[in-house]
């Protein structure tokens, strides 16, 4: 590897540019506002942690997470997530809190990539942790939420597809009797692969209804009909059980008004080790990747001492960014107050009073020394009202305001 | 069904080897492409009697625009998407262009002590041998990959074989099977969502097709 350039920053890390970050900070404070009106309070984690407590309940597979060592050998990551941070504050600083907690935040995390050299390795995740309640009622305040942040952040055709890992545990449970089977069937849905996934199932010696119905969860993606379809399909209790919390759940999002945004997908599995029942991703038109997930992770908090029920979902703003409509409003007033070297204290100080009148407005100070007096006009073409503080002979308007 | 889906979809085929079949298959599916399809120099080629845009793409790019999400669904060889580990729905094996992935070498061949193995596909050579529990240097070449145990560069090669010929040709034989491959219809991952009824369409239009001619 050769020496970096003076400019190049480490693969994957990103400078954002003043226009760009107007509208990140724009979506932000949007989601912010609509976070909040429904009861969560902000929480800030650290940026690193131990790789032995946190890296190790993370979500987020071990090759992926930014290893260092500090300076008593111990070795620490830069964050992958924040959910696992926020179960160890509650589980730790927050262990006298009453439970449920509802905590969100706004924070970069980080993921080694080794694909390409210009995909990010740093980004941006606002997400909410709901902690402490069992009952669907969670899991359906964190969809709606979702919906109503997805709208916050100006995305109108969005979907969310809604699946439980619950049920194909239950239909494997019931159809395949081998664990290393069982696994690998699900390992290959995680995958995306639903050839490997069907073709294991035509090899497995199971009877032709139970593969009929292993193939059948292919199609079990659609609307709430697709609840019925999958309840018909199995008799194990654990799968039944998953569908009739789903049924739940779909009664609750109808009153929450949401049922337009959300399909059902019983494929939809993701982290075997870390989610235990509903789990969530979210798609926008004319967006390849998802723009949240989130789900159920009801084991994660007794790896840090407190065992309780949880869910959560992660909005990933830097993908809300790129398919947001908003536009952040200029809608403040630009001041300016120029000057010569004779003027100079009478201009700060009016700069200050009219900072002081304007909360709103911004105002910038400019000393032009005599020489450059040509290039005045350009300058003042940038603001919406210049002051001008010039000895009478420069340029005939002393004390001057232009509107 | 989503409301106000979009019934347009954008479909990348792999030019070169596996296109003509591909294209059969799409006819078979009752698809209706243009008739100068296959011979067309274009990039682009718009279908709108079927709501259908297909982009020609060197093989290896297929699953990027797939994952990126330029393309809604891709035709491509399990070899490709074996090697390229991108994040898309592998929904359907086509079924066609059948070959396999093997390795091959010298009639002659011995274990050396410093086994070196050229290959278009570093990725999925360098996991198949670390499985066997072999150490191989893997050596990444973009073609003629036979030419490499002529003349010393490597001692054995990864390969596609189809017919075995080229590997004829070139005096080589087949050392060792990894894997069976064929043609698959892959999808993006919020396509496949998004756009869920137009995607299952041109599913079952695929299946009712490759079942006809029996899937493997």
């Amino acid at each position: 590897m050769p020496k970096p350039l003076g400019f190049e920053k480490p693969l994957g890390m990103r400078d954002i540019l003043p226009d760009l970050l107007k509208k990140q900070r724009y979506i932000e404070s949007e989601l912010r506002k609509c976070i909040e009106q429904w009861g969560y309070e902000e929480i800030m984690t650290p940026t690193l942690e131990y790789y032995d407590t946190v890296g190790g309940a993370s979500v987020t597979l071990d090759e992926k997470l930014f290893k260092l060592l500090d300076r008593q050998g111990k070795t620490v990551i830069l964050r992958p997530d924040v959910t696992a941070p926020i179960a160890r504050v509650v589980s730790s600083l927050l262990k006298g809190e009453p439970l449920p907690l509802r905590l969100y935040y706004h924070a970069n995390v980080f993921r080694t990539q080794e694909k390409e050299a210009g995909r990010d390795a740093e980004f941006f995740q606002t997400g909410v942790e709901y902690i402490g309640e069992h009952d669907v009622s969670a899991d359906a305040e964190m969809i709606a939420l979702a919906v109503a942040s997805l709208q916050a952040a100006g995305l109108s055709k969005f979907q969310i597809a809604v699946g439980h890992m619950d049920f194909l545990h239950g239909l494997l449970e019931e159809t395949v009797t081998g664990e290393e089977e069982r696994e690998e069937l699900i390992r290959y849905l995680e995958e995306f692969n639903f050839v490997g996934f069907r073709q294991l199932v035509s090899e497995l010696p199971i009877t032709d209804k139970d593969r009929k119905r292993l193939h059948a969860i292919s199609h079990l993606r659609g609307g709430e009909e697709k609840l019925d379809d999958a309840f018909a399909l199995t008799t194990n209790g654990r799968a039944r059980k998953a569908v009739e919390n789903l049924k739940e759940l779909l009664e609750a999002l109808k009153a929450y008004r949401v049922m337009d945004h959300v399909i059902f997908d019983f494929n939809l599995v993701s982290n075997l080790d870390y989610y235990t029942g509903i789990l969530f991703e979210g798609y926008a038109e004319d967006l390849g990747f998802p723009v949240c997930s989130g789900g159920r992770y009801d084991s994660l908090l007794a790896k840090f001492g407190r065992p309780a029920p949880a869910t959560g979902f992660a909005l990933k703003l830097d993908r809300l960014v790129q398919a947001s409509s908003l536009q952040p409003q200029q809608t403040q007033e630009r001041i300016l107050v120029c000057f010569d070297a004779d003027h100079r204290e009478e201009g700060l100080h009016q700069a200050h009073s009219l900072r002081q009148q304007h909360r709103d407005a911004v105002v910038v100070t400019r000393l032009i020394p005599s020489a450059q007096m040509e290039q005045l006009t350009e300058i003042e073409r940038q603001y919406d009202r210049v002051v001008r503080l010039f000895a009478k002979n420069e340029t005939g308007a002393d004390g001057g305001e232009r509107a | 069904m989503i409301k106000g889906e979009s019934l347009y979809l954008t479909m990348a085929m792999p030019k070169g080897r596996i296109f003509e079949e591909a294209a059969d298959l799409l006819r078979k599916a009752e698809l209706p492409l243009p008739p100068e399809f296959e011979e067309s120099r274009k990039l682009i080629i718009d279908v709108p009697e079927a709501n259908l845009r297909f982009i020609l793409a060197k093989p290896a790019d297929v699953p990027t625009y797939v994952e990126y999400g330029v393309a809604d669904l891709g035709v491509v060889g399990k070899d490709v998407l074996v090697e390229e580990e991108r994040d898309v729905y592998e929904l359907l094996d086509l079924n066609i262009s059948r070959c396999h992935m093997a390795v091959a070498g010298l009639p002659d061949w011995k274990p050396t002590h410093t086994p070196r193995v050229a290959t278009k596909y570093p990725r999925l050579a360098s996991r198949y041998f670390r499985e066997q529990g072999h150490q191989v240097e893997v050596i990444k070449l973009n073609g003629s990959i036979e030419l490499a145990p002529l003349i010393g560069l490597a001692d054995r090669i990864v390969d596609i074989v189809s017919t075995g010929r080229t590997l004829k040709e070139n005096g080589l034989v087949e050392l060792e099977y990894i894997m069976p491959i064929t043609s698959r219809l892959i999808a993006n991952r919020a396509s496949y969502r998004m756009k869920s009824a137009a995607i299952d369409h041109i599913y079952q239009r695929f299946t009712s097709v490759i079942d006809k001619e029996g899937e493997a």
